[in-house]
């Protein structure tokens, strides 16, 4: 499989988020503001793309019948380690996103990608499918923590940008904000470039 | 806090669909119809709230006392997964009227994220056993609330006119932020 396919599937074709709808609730919890959008992105390619190559070192030897529970501890130790060097070098991220980060373990995104990829590729291929498919999950978070944030705390990675007259939409950061915007991002993203690639 | 208050707090106020983004996946997943949604939230209420209790007593009696809270994760993960294979087994031969009614549901437990970010949040606000358990329940019931609401909502939507690039999930989401700014007006009542 050449590796452009793999960029190509996991940003645009199969976007695990605009176009799959998997691990929709830390999307949904964690872009209020452009700083915890790319900390989030940033676990989950760690933990994603590690997950991956350890499954499919292992792919031979796991048994068919309880290689679910083998995928989980392995993503669960990831994210143990993930979560370790957060809260050892990262402290201010890993108190926003909080419990957000234990959850990483449960996010579909990463057991759907050891079940279906990691345990019938290559070690290298496999890497890069957690690439592609992260960098496909991050670019998704970062465009909605962008719009939330410049929308409902008129500023971007902390940095005010209107001034102080700027009356900011609070709605934008709010739960209910999230739900919108993600809304009308899976809108866009259906009008404009999922008519593209299909034609 | 009292129990009443715990409860109102994590049914209406602090909903756990609408205020915290927990259990998204089946929300979108299952609720296109009002049977189905009402078959998994009794799934998830079931297993929730034996899940939340297991976890507190492993916490407190094995992990607490051993100093090994860093394995929280990777311990609570693996007793809601194994917990899950459990309550499908056992359900298939104490009850085959109610496995039938949430057997294919059951599977999907494991990776529903509310089950374990309830039994971390238990740990988190230091609740006792009872308080974990009042909380579990509120929380599954605020599950099972949106579940039902949105899925009444989607049966009606099914028959709308809605923009071809908007239907299926994205106007999902849309009603249920429009729903979210609803559940906020609970907020100052506990």
């Amino acid at each position: 499989m050449k590796i452009s396919t793999l960029f190509k599937n996991g940003i645009i074709k199969e976007n695990p988020v605009l176009v799959q709808l998997i691990g929709i609730c830390s999307v949904l919890a964690i872009t209020n503001t452009v700083e915890n959008s790319l900390g989030m992105s940033a676990a989950v390619i760690a933990v994603l793309t590690l997950s991956n190559i350890v499954i499919s070192l292992m792919r031979k030897f796991i048994p068919a019948k309880i290689r679910i529970p083998i995928f989980i501890v392995v993503i669960a130790t990831f994210v143990t380690m993930v979560q370790m060097f957060m809260n050892a070098y990262a402290q201010p991220l890993y108190k926003s996103l909080g419990i957000f980060i234990p959850l990483i373990v449960v996010n579909c995104l990463i057991l759907a990608r050891a079940e279906s990829f990691a345990s019938k590729n290559g070690v290298f291929v496999s890497a890069m499918d957690g690439i592609a498919m992260g960098l496909g999950y991050s670019v998704a978070v970062v465009a909605l923590g962008t719009v939330r944030e410049i929308l409902g705390s008129g500023s971007f990675l902390g940095m005010s940008l209107f001034g102080e007259s700027f009356q900011p939409i609070s709605l934008f950061v709010a739960p209910a904000g999230a739900f919108i915007v993600l809304g009308l991002l899976i809108g866009l993203f259906n009008a404009f470039v999922k008519k593209r690639i299909t034609d | 806090m009292s129990l009443f208050a715990i409860m109102i707090s994590s049914i209406l106020v602090n909903n756990y669909v609408f205020a915290r983004f927990l259990g998204i996946c089946p929300f979108l997943g299952v609720s296109n119809k009002m049977e189905t949604a009402t078959g998994m939230g009794i799934a998830v209420t079931f297993v929730t709230t034996l899940a939340s209790v297991i976890t507190y007593i492993i916490q407190h009696a094995i992990l607490n006392n051993l100093g090994l809270q860093y394995l929280q994760t990777i311990v609570f993960i693996l007793v809601i997964a194994s917990l899950v294979q459990f309550v499908e087994l056992a359900l298939k031969k104490i009850s085959p009227g109610l496995y039938s009614a949430m057997g294919v549901y059951l599977p999907l437990i494991t990776t529903n994220c509310m089950v374990l970010g309830v039994a971390i949040l238990n740990i988190q606000e230091g609740f006792n056993l009872i308080q974990t358990t009042t909380n579990a329940v509120g929380a599954s019931l605020g599950f099972f609330l949106a579940l039902v609401l949105i899925a009444a909502l989607r049966e009606k939507m099914d028959i709308a006119d809605i923009p071809e690039s908007l239907a299926g999930f994205p106007i999902t989401l849309i009603a249920a932020g429009l729903m979210s700014i609803a559940f906020a007006g609970f907020a100052g009542l506990v």
